[in-house]
C-alpha cells in the first residue's frame, strides 16, 4: 500500500484568534435580521431546520399513530378528531415537503454548508454575503406559506393540499384541489426554490474563487467538494421544478392546459419535469452528508481519507448520473418498454460510484486507530444504514420488480433508509462533530449517546418492517389498510415511539449542555481533525482569516 | 369501531389460514416477510428474480457489516494504537469498482429478459408437449378499465356493438356482515370477472385524476391516467379470488377503492356475461352462487 503526501491545512495566526465570537451582541435583532456573516446565517439555518424538523416529525407521528391499528383511529372526521381522510393525505404531503425543503436542505446546505465551507476553504466569508442573507430570510416566509396552506381550503371545504409531495396533476389541478391551498404551496416552493438557487450560486462562486492560496481544487476538503457538486445540482434542477410549478399555476389560474388532456396537455409531462428535478434532489440531500461522513471517519480513525480523489469524483459521478435516471420513479405510468430498459440500465450504474464511497469509507477505517466518539457512532451507523437503503435501491431499479413494488411500502422503506436513516444520521453526525466548534460549549455526551442508540433502534424498527409490508403489497399513502398488514404496522409504530424518546434525549441533552456551559476546546478531536475550522477558536472569531491561511503539501508521516 | 375492524379481520384471516387446511391465499397475510404467492407462471418468474436479488443484496449487506464489525474489533484505538497512513491501494480500488459492475451485469442478464417478457404481450405459448403454439384473438379477453374517484369501472366486450359496463365499489365496513366471506378494505360489490385459462388484456385510463390498477398476486401494476390508454396483461391461470388496491394517490378515499378479481371457469364467465347484459344485480348474484366469497379458502391459489 502506497503512502501519499498528505495535505496539511495551516492557518496563519490572526488578530481575532482565540478572541471569542466578537461581533454585535447576540441580543441585537439587527445582528440576525441584517446578518451578512456566514456563521450567523448558518446558525439561523440550523435553528430554522430544527424548528421545521419538529413539525415534520410531529406530522410523521400523526401517521404512525393512525396506522398503529387497522381501521380509523384519529382521522375519523368526527368532532375532536385530528381531521378526516383528506387531512391524513395533507399530513403525508406536508411531512414530505417540510422534511425535504425545510429540514434536511436548510440544515445540511444552509446550516453546515454556510458555516463550514468558507472556513474549510480558508475564506473570510461567502462571496456574496448580502445574497446569503436574502437566501436565508426567504425561507421563513416560504415555510409560513407552506404551513398556511394546511389551514386554507384545499378542495371544497376540506383544508390543505393532500396530493402528495410529488404534486401530480390532475390531483393538484382544479379537478383535484380547487381551493387556494395548492396555490399557496406552489408559491411556497417557488420561494424556497429561489432561496436555494441563490444559495447555490453563492456556494459555486465562493468555492471556485475564494479558496486560500495553495488550496487547489484537488486539495479542497471533501465537504467543500460535496457542497460544490450539490450547488451545481441545485442550479440545474430547481429551475425545472420552478417551470413545472409555474405551468401548474397557470393551469390552475389562467386557463392554460399544459397538464390537461382535454386541452391537448399531458399529466405525465409534469411527472417527467418533476422527477428531472426530484431525482437530483435526493442527491442534493445526501451529498453534503457524504462530505461530513468522510471528515468524521478520517478524524476518528486517525487516518487520511482513503482515495480522496476517487471520493470526490464519485460524488461528481453520482451527481451527473443523477440527471439521467429520473423516469425510474415512473415505471408504471405506461412508458415504452425500451425506455424502461434504458432507465433500468442508467439507474443501476449509480451503484458503482456509491459502492466506491462505501468501500472507501471502510478502507479509511481499515488500519486506523478508531475512537468511538459520538460523531463516529453516527457516521459508522450511517455507512451501514446507507448500504441497506442502497441495496434495496438496486432491487427497485429493475423495472420488472418495480411493477410490483412501485408505490408500496417497500419504496417508503427504501427512501427512508437513505434519507431518514441516511441523510438525517449524517446531519446528527455533523451536529455532534461541530457542536463545540459552533456553540463554544461541549455537548452532553451521555444524552448524546442515549439519543444515538434510541434513534438507531427506533428508526430501524420503524422502517425495516415496512419492506415486508411492501412485499405483501401494502400501498403507500393509505389511511387505512387491509387487516393482513396489521402486525408489521404495529411494530413500525412502536419504533416511532422509541424514536420520540430519542428526540427527547436530543433536546434534554441540548438544554443540559447549555446549562453546564463546559468550555469548548479549539480542537477537541486531536491532530487528525485536519481541516481549517479546527485551527480557529471555538466558536470561531466573528471574522476569521484576516490574513489568508496557506495550504502546504507535506510529505506523509 | 376502533377494534371491531381488527376483530373481523382476525377472524377472517384465521379462517383463511386454517380453514380447509390451506396455508396461503391471495390476500395479504399478517407477519409475512415476502411477496404474496404467485398466481401465474409469469408472476413466479418475478418472485424468483426477486429471490435472486434478495440473496445478492443480503450477501452484500452482510459483507459490509462484517467489514464494519472487523474494523470495530481490530482497529479500535485499544487494539491498534498506531494508525496506518496509507490512503491508496490501486488493486483494491479497481476491484471494488469492477466487482460491482460484474454484479450488476449478473443482475441485468436476468432483469432485461424479465422486463421484456412481462411488459410485452406474448404472441405464443408453450403447450404440454413442449412445442409453442401461436396465440389467437380467442385466447384473449380485453377489458377496458377506468379509474374514478373512488371506484373502478370495467367495460366488457369493447369490440362489440354493445359494450357492457359496471362499477366496482368497496363493501364498506358496516355492510361486511351482509356479504358473507367479504374481506374488510379489499372486497367489492361487483368484482372484475375473467375466464380461467385466458390471457387478459386491460386497457386502462382514468376519468378524473391518476389512479393505479395493481394486482400483487400477478405482479402487475399500471397507472390509470386521464387522456392516456395504458395496457397490461396477465394470464388467468387458476380459479380464485384475488385482491389489489389503488396504488396512486387519488384523493380523499384513495385507500377505499380496492380491486377484486374473480377467475372463474369459462362456462360461468359466459353465463355471467350474458346475465350482465340483462341485469347487473342478477349477474353478480349468479357469480356469488357459482363462486361464493366464502369459498375463498378453497379456491385461492395455493403454493
Amino acid at each position: 500500500m502506497s503512502t501519499e503526501p498528505t495535505i496539511k491545512y495551516e492557518a496563519v495566526a490572526d488578530d481575532h484568534h482565540g478572541g471569542g465570537t466578537g461581533g454585535p451582541s447576540i441580543w441585537n435583532p439587527a445582528r440576525w435580521l441584517c446578518s451578512t456573516n456566514h456563521k450567523d446565517i448558518g446558525l439561523m439555518y440550523l435553528v430554522f431546520a430544527m424548528f421545521a424538523g419538529i413539525i415534520g416529525f410531529t406530522l410523521s407521528g400523526m401517521m404512525r399513530f393512525e396506522l398503529m391499528e387497522p381501521g380509523l383511529q384519529y382521522f375519523t372526521g368526527e368532532a375532536g378528531s385530528w381531521g378526516d381522510r383528506h387531512t391524513y393525505n395533507v399530513v403525508t404531503t406536508m411531512h414530505g415537503l417540510i422534511m425535504i425543503f425545510f429540514m434536511v436542505m436548510p440544515a445540511l446546505i444552509g446550516g453546515f454548508g454556510n458555516y463550514f465551507v468558507p472556513i474549510m476553504i480558508g475564506a473570510p466569508d461567502m462571496a456574496m454575503p448580502r445574497m446569503n442573507n436574502i437566501s436565508f430570510w426567504l425561507m421563513p416566509f416560504s415555510f409560513a406559506l407552506a404551513v398556511l396552506s394546511m389551514f386554507v381550503p384545499g378542495h371544497g371545504s376540506a383544508h390543505g393540499f393532500g396530493g402528495g409531495w410529488v404534486l401530480y396533476p390532475p390531483l393538484s389541478s382544479l379537478i383535484g384541489h380547487n381551493g387556494p391551498s395548492m396555490d399557496l404551496l406552489i408559491l411556497s416552493l417557488h420561494i424556497a426554490g429561489i432561496s436555494s438557487i441563490l444559495g447555490a450560486i453563492n456556494f459555486i462562486v465562493t468555492i471556485l474563487n475564494m479558496r486560500a492560496p495553495g488550496m487547489t481544487i484537488h486539495k479542497m476538503p471533501l465537504f467543500a467538494w460535496a457542497l460544490l457538486i450539490t450547488a451545481f445540482l441545485l442550479v440545474l434542477a430547481l429551475p425545472v421544478l420552478a417551470g413545472a410549478l409555474t405551468m401548474l399555476l397557470t393551469d390552475r389560474n389562467f386557463g392554460s392546459k399544459f397538464f390537461d388532456p382535454a386541452g391537448g396537455g399531458d399529466p405525465i409531462m409534469f411527472q417527467h419535469l418533476f422527477w428531472f428535478f426530484g431525482h437530483p434532489e435526493v442527491y442534493i440531500m445526501i451529498l453534503p452528508g457524504f462530505g461530513i461522513i468522510s471528515h468524521i471517519i478520517s478524524t476518528f480513525s486517525k487516518k487520511p481519507v482513503f482515495g480522496y480523489l476517487a471520493m470526490a469524483y464519485a460524488m461528481a459521478a453520482i451527481g451527473f448520473i443523477g440527471f439521467l435516471v429520473w423516469a425510474h420513479h415512473m415505471y408504471t405510468v405506461g412508458m415504452g418498454v425500451d425506455l424502461k430498459a434504458y432507465f433500468v440500465a442508467a439507474t443501476m450504474v449509480i451503484a458503482v460510484p456509491t459502492g466506491v464511497k462505501i468501500f472507501s469509507w471502510i478502507a479509511t477505517m481499515w488500519g486506523g486507530s478508531i475512537e468511538f466518539k459520538l460523531p463516529m457512532l453516527w457516521a459508522m451507523a450511517f455507512v451501514f444504514l446507507f448500504t441497506v437503503g442502497g441495496v434495496t435501491g438496486v432491487v427497485l431499479a429493475n423495472a420488472g420488480i418495480d411493477h410490483v413494488l412501485h408505490d408500496t411500502y417497500y419504496v417508503v422503506a427504501h427512501f427512508h433508509y437513505v434519507l431518514s436513516l441516511g441523510a438525517v444520521f449524517t446531519l446528527f453526525a455533523g451536529w455532534y462533530y461541530w457542536y463545540e466548534k459552533m456553540f463554544g460549549i461541549k455537548y452532553n455526551a451521555l444524552f448524546g449517546h442515549l439519543h444515538f442508540w434510541f434513534m438507531f433502534v427506533g428508526t430501524n424498527l420503524i422502517f425495516f418492517p415496512q419492506h415486508f409490508l411492501g412485499l405483501q403489497g401494502m400501498p403507500r399513502r393509505y389511511v387505512d389498510y387491509a387487516d393482513g398488514f396489521a402486525q408489521w404496522n404495529y411494530v413500525s409504530s412502536i419504533g416511532y415511539m422509541i424514536t420520540i424518546v430519542a428526540m427527547l434525549f436530543f433536546f434534554v441533552g441540548l438544554i443540559l449542555s447549555m446549562i453546564a456551559r463546559k468550555k469548548a476546546e479549539a480542537n477537541p478531536w486531536g491532530e487528525y481533525a485536519t481541516t481549517l475550522e479546527w485551527t480557529l477558536s471555538s466558536p470561531p472569531p466573528f471574522h476569521q482569516f484576516n490574513e489568508l491561511p496557506v495550504v502546504k503539501n507535506e510529505a506523509g508521516h | 369501531m376502533r377494534f371491531q375492524g381488527r376483530k373481523i379481520g382476525a377472524t377472517l384471516l384465521g379462517a383463511l389460514m386454517f380453514g380447509a387446511g390451506l396455508a396461503h391465499a391471495n390476500i395479504p397475510i399478517d407477519g409475512q416477510f415476502g411477496m404474496q404467492p404467485a398466481a401465474s407462471e409469469r408472476a413466479q418468474t418475478i418472485t424468483d428474480f426477486h429471490t435472486y436479488l434478495l440473496v445478492i443484496i443480503t450477501v452484500i449487506t452482510l459483507f459490509v457489516t462484517a467489514l464494519l464489525v472487523w474494523v470495530i474489533f481490530r482497529y479500535n484505538s485499544r487494539s491498534n494504537a498506531t494508525p496506518a497512513r496509507f490512503s491508496h491501494n490501486t488493486v483494491l480500488e479497481v476491484a471494488w469498482t469492477t466487482l460491482p459492475v460484474m454484479i450488476l451485469i449478473a443482475i441485468a442478464v436476468f432483469s432485461f429478459p424479465l422486463l421484456y417478457a412481462s411488459d410485452v404481450e406474448p404472441t405464443s405459448e408453450k403447450v404440454a408437449s413442449g412445442e409453442s403454439r401461436e396465440l389467437t384473438a380467442d385466447d384473449w379477453v380485453t377489458i377496458k378499465t377506468y379509474g374514478h374517484q373512488w371506484y373502478w369501472r370495467y367495460i366488457y366486450d369493447t369490440d362489440s356493438e354493445e359494450p357492457v359496463e359496471f362499477e366496482s365499489r368497496l363493501i364498506p365496513e358496516d355492510d361486511l356482515a351482509n356479504n358473507p366471506g367479504s374481506v374488510r378494505q379489499l372486497s367489492v360489490y361487483q368484482p372484475m370477472v375473467v375466464p380461467q385459462g385466458k390471457y387478459v388484456r386491460l386497457n386502462i385510463a382514468a376519468y378524473d385524476v391518476i389512479h393505479s390498477w395493481a394486482m400483487p398476486a400477478f405482479r402487475v401494476k399500471v397507472d390509470a391516467v386521464p387522456g392516456r390508454l395504458n395496457q397490461l396483461w396477465f394470464k388467468a391461470e387458476q380459479e380464485g379470488i384475488y385482491f389489489g388496491q389503488c396504488s396512486e394517490l387519488c384523493g380523499l378515499d384513495h385507500a377505499y377503492m380496492p380491486i377484486e378479481l374473480r377467475i372463474v371457469p369459462q362456462d360461468v364467465y359466459d353465463q355471467w356475461l350474458t346475465l350482465l347484459r340483462e341485469d347487473e344485480t342478477e349477474a353478480f348474484e349468479y357469480l356469488e352462487q357459482a363462486q361464493p366469497r366464502t369459498s375463498l379458502q378453497q379456491l385461492a391459489s395455493v403454493q
